[in-house]
């Protein structure tokens, strides 16, 4: 990295090289425009940069009027999920490094929910989905102090905890896209979460609702979602063990 | 003492009863693992096995489906890749067509002609006459003389 070019004599020992990165960015404004369009901006970036430092740099130097969520910008909020070069990732966690600068970035807001602004989607369908599996720990016992679980049993749905609730997963499946009433990756991965812990008594009611015209039999096993995972779910089989615990009866 | 009821839980919840979407989900997986064994089977006895494709013709056709196995394992093959189908075609309307009335109507199509399809091969597969009256002796099946 620390190496000057020696027919860069300008460069200063031990900079690291900078480049201009080309984005393309789907840009929507309700206010002003009927329909999505795109727009380029050159960006000076290095390799450690990621998407969203890219986005900031357009934001703060270059147009003001671009809207995107961010938070935490560290990968851990779930905010920031995009579609870049048409895949869906967090922008906080995508290094430019590891896209082809060669050619330009695109960047668009993430499919199968309604657009608002530029990268900003409406969450709401999403949310709702999320919460109508009643995604919270269920029990009726009043432990003197900490419900207790064995290493066993809290391994049996570690990977599902790890969700950020980014849609990443949900906006990537084809079933999503083209029928809103479906719950989608996420609601079914946050259900898998509370369906095989041991503390919670309410499997059978999440199992219940998942065992739906819309619930887990429109998963098409695409895989879409266990690509877009930022978090590395393996979500499709987390939707494959709900399905086998609907047909069992039990968790 | 029980707890206060979740925020936001739903009103009724556990819908019992007969999930057909479950079923549609549990019968495509069962007769894809048959079907694969029965398609090949079919494929091996008629390309494969004696002569090879070469011996497909009237009286081929006609000996096997004068034989109890074969009826039997056409049967099976017609019905399990017909519904097969069907059902996949079904998912396929479920995903892609949003307005209702089309959906109803394509839903009605595929329904109406699996159901023509079925008793169509069926009635072949149990009605099928191997010896034509007045047919060239050497176009049919060599039981036929026997008759």
């Amino acid at each position: 990295m620390a190496t000057t070019a020696p027919e860069a004599p300008t460069q200063e020992v031990g900079a690291v090289q900078a480049f201009t990165v080309t984005l393309i960015v789907r840009r929507f404004d309700p206010e002003k425009d009927a329909e999505p369009y795109w727009q380029d901006f050159d960006v000076e970036m290095y390799s450690t940069d990621r998407v969203l430092d890219a986005l900031h740099k357009i934001k703060w130097d270059q147009d003001g009027t671009l809207a995107f969520r961010r938070s935490c910008a560290h990968g851990i909020c779930g905010s920031d999920a995009m579609r870049i070069n048409g895949r869906n990732r967090l922008a906080c966690k995508t290094l430019i490094k590891d896209l082809d600068i060669t050619k330009p970035i695109y960047v668009e807001a993430i499919k199968g929910l309604p657009l608002e602004k530029d990268l900003i989607v409406d969450m709401e369908p999403f949310f709702e989905s999320y919460r109508q599996v009643q995604p919270f720990l269920i029990a009726s016992s009043k432990p003197e102090k900490e419900r207790l679980q064995s290493i066993e049993q809290r391994a049996r749905f570690d990977d599902t905890t790890k969700c950020i609730l980014c849609a990443a997963c949900t906006s990537s499946c084809p079933v999503f896209w083209t029928d809103g009433q479906y719950f989608g990756p996420a609601a079914i991965v946050n259900a898998h979460r509370f369906i095989f812990d041991s503390r919670d008594e309410a499997a059978q009611v999440r199992l219940d609702i998942l065992n739906d015209k819309e619930g887990v039999w429109r998963c098409r096993t695409t895989f879409n979602c266990s690509e877009a995972c930022p978090r590395g779910i393996e979500v499709t089989k987390a939707i494959a063990e709900v399905k086998q615990a609907i047909l069992r009866g039990k968790p | 003492m029980t707890t206060i009821d979740a925020p936001r839980t739903p009103v009724a919840t556990t819908r019992r009863g007969v999930n057909l979407e479950k079923w549609g989900w549990m019968y495509m997986r069962v007769s894809g693992v048959l079907l694969v064994a029965l398609i090949f089977g079919h494929l091996f006895v008629n390309l494969v096995a004696g002569e090879g494709v070469k011996q497909i013709d009237f009286a081929f056709v006609a000996g096997k489906l004068s034989d109890p196995f074969w009826q039997v394992y056409d049967t099976l093959l017609l019905w399990l890749a017909l519904i097969h189908g069907a059902n996949g075609m079904r998912t396929l309307v479920n995903d892609y067509v949003a307005k209702p009335g089309v959906r109803r109507a394509l839903h009605f199509a595929l329904a109406a002609s699996t159901a023509v399809l079925l008793i169509l091969g069926t009635l072949v597969i149990y009605t099928f006459d191997p010896c034509p009256v007045g047919a060239d002796p050497e176009l049919v099946a060599s039981f036929c003389g026997d008759l």
